[in-house]
């Protein structure tokens, strides 16, 4: 009986149907569409990008004159490329408030509430919309006598800045913008890990006399750890290359320049190929070490199993 | 066994039914929980709506009436008209439209052929590849637009919808892995029994394996179809020719010949969510579960 049954892992034996599915090459039949685009789309991009960053080249020149580190170099020394990682914090305080936000929702909605579904919906829905259409709608909602300034005047406070004028609140503009974007695929993230914790605990400590603190720091927290350290970790890489809310609201005007903003313009509107590749590597390998971090922090239970099963 | 769970019921009920004469404390507790939800929804649905009553006024009204001011007819259409016709917004749908449906296909052929050979057969390499597909997910992909360029502009694809079709299939790795997931989930023993009739690879991959990843492969529509519907940097760096805008660079465009007409911004904007809005309220359950097995998987 076993003998008759063929394990996948053997190549088909009979000629009969062997064809070009049959053989050992057959997996990379599979795999070779996949592969051209990973080679072609992420592999030789990140290795040019890597030679790139050692050139001087424009974009167009056939020549591509080495210089060694000194694009690197010039990264460091001149501030005003490495002073834009200061916006940057901006995002960050912004990511870390969306988080807090987000899991206080979700531990709210969490608890039997009347309207569920409905407040769960609206409060996630910005996430799903398109990027140029909050940029606009946010132009409107912050420009001078628009839809901020109005709900201001009508608490009595009119004495407001240009939030997107003025740059020193240009950048909280903007950060809040992508709190306003993002924070809803943290909150369903974080309160589908609180569900997903099995009813009879909260009926367990409801007989222990738990109360609704109790409950967050010793069911919901440990429950949703691994989430949430995630989520930190992105929200940190997502500041460091903060890019489509300030590029489309203020186009990186009024001090509002993040790292990305800076690498895109430096490569396509100032045709330096090499120094924006430079830039591109340094973001790279910051981000790089900071999942690296990560792994060490909360080492992945779900890639150990990959790696074992799959 | 069963009686004394039924007690532990019963008692836990019978707490709560003490318990449930509301203390004050518990009422200003509920109160203040739903101040907060009301709060947030508040915030989320403000800008929404002000941009929704600006679509519906006329120019004079934009400009006498103030953001949190109603408009004065809700049946104005003519911001809409001008945004379709002037604002080139049907062009925008069309090429979102099409790229939207080949990335999506050409995605989900790639993910699932790429995860076949991968959990299916064990051969030299494996390993490799796999690592390849992981190592890939932790570049960032904004940061490597700088050398992609130089690529997709080598294969004379710039300034066509090749290049964001191009982009979109070729770098979703979160696909691959959310069909490997599911694919462990699929007996081999269907597979053996398959070629034992004389099945080929390709006919077990076409007609049996396939469609049993039915529901991996809603998942990756629906991440995947947000995805492309809402990237506005791959089509406006790759794709800057008027004719070839989609929905993200053609409302992006608004900002120059309609800067005074805050009201057909309005409209364009209005034009774009709409959609989105629609997909959301028939697709809720499954955008909920897409996104949280994308995120985590």
């Amino acid at each position: 009986m076993t003998t008759v049954i063929r394990s996948p892992k053997l190549p088909a034996r009979g000629s009969r149907r062997a064809g070009i599915f049959g053989g050992r090459m057959t997996p990379w039949l599979f795999l070779v569409v996949p592969l051209a685009f990973l080679i072609v789309l992420t592999y030789i991009p990140v290795a040019n990008m890597f030679w790139y960053s050692v050139t001087s080249w424009d974009g167009l020149d056939p020549d591509k004159e080495f210089v060694g580190l000194g694009n690197y170099v010039e990264i460091i020394t001149r501030p005003e490329i490495f002073q834009v990682f200061f916006v940057s914090l901006y995002y960050l305080v912004g990511a870390i408030a969306q988080l807090v936000l987000a899991l206080f929702f979700a531990t709210l909605l969490s608890f039997k509430t009347r309207f569920r579904n409905l407040f769960k919906g609206i409060i996630f829905f910005p996430y799903l919309i398109n990027g140029v259409a909050i940029g606009l709608m946010f132009l409107y909602f912050f420009r001078p006598d628009g839809t901020l300034d109005a709900i201001l005047g009508s608490l009595g406070v009119s004495d407001t800045p240009q939030w997107l004028g003025d740059s020193s609140v240009v950048n909280s503009s903007l950060a809040a913008t992508s709190v306003w974007r993002y924070m809803g695929l943290n909150f369903v993230l974080f309160l589908g890990a609180i569900q997903s914790v099995p009813e009879e605990q909260y009926e367990a400590a409801d007989i222990d006399g738990a109360n609704s603190w109790h409950k967050f720091r010793f069911i919901i927290l440990p429950s949703i750890r691994r989430i949430l350290g995630l989520s930190f970790i992105l929200a940190i890489a997502g500041a460091l290359s903060a890019f489509e809310m300030p590029y489309i609201m203020t186009g990186g005007a009024n001090g509002s320049e993040t790292f990305v903003i800076q690498t895109v313009d430096t490569a396509f509107r100032f045709a330096k190929v090499g120094l924006a590749s430079a830039m591109a590597v340094v973001l790279l390998a910051i981000v790089l070490i900071i999942t690296a971090v990560q792994r060490m922090i909360f080492p992945d239970e779900k890639a150990d199993e990959k790696a074992g099963t799959v | 066994m069963t009686l004394t769970t039924k007690r532990a019921v019963d008692q836990t009920t019978a707490r709560r039914r003490i318990r449930s004469p509301r203390s004050p404390a518990s009422r200003l507790g509920t109160l203040l929980k739903y101040t907060a939800l009301v709060f947030a929804s508040l915030c989320a649905i403000v800008p929404i709506v002000s941009i929704v009553m600006l679509a519906f006024k006329t120019n004079e009204e934009y400009r006498d009436t103030g953001p949190l001011d109603a408009p004065g007819n809700w049946f104005n259409l003519e911001n809409f008209a001008t945004a379709f016709t002037q604002g080139g917004m049907i062009t925008g749908f069309l090429n979102t439209g099409i790229i939207l449906v080949v990335s999506v296909t050409g995605t989900i052929l790639i993910g699932t052929m790429a995860a076949y050979a991968l959990d299916r057969f064990r051969f030299r390499g494996r390993v490799l590849v796999l690592g390849l597909f992981l190592l890939a997910t932790l570049v960032p992909a904004v940061t490597t637009q700088v050398a992609t360029f130089q690529v997709i502009s080598a294969l004379d694809l710039f300034n066509t919808r090749g290049a964001a079709i191009l982009l979109f299939m070729g770098t979703d790795i979160i696909a691959i892995y959310i069909f490997l997931q599911f694919m462990q989930s699929i007996p081999v023993s269907l597979d053996e029994a398959a070629m034992l009739d004389g099945a080929s690879r390709w006919t077990i991959y076409w007609r049996i394996i396939l469609p049993l990843l039915k529901p991996a492969i809603a998942t990756v529509v629906i991440i995947k179809g947000i995805a492309v519907y809402n990237e506005f940097y791959i089509p406006f760096l790759y794709m800057p020719s008027r004719d070839l805008g989609v929905i993200s660079t053609s409302l992006f465009r608004f900002t120059g010949p309609f800067g005074a007409q805050w009201e057909v911004i309005a409209a364009g904007t209005l034009l774009v969510i709409i959609p989105t809005l629609v997909a959301f309220l028939f697709l809720q359950r499954f955008i909920y579960n897409g996104l949280t097995s994308g995120a985590t998987k």
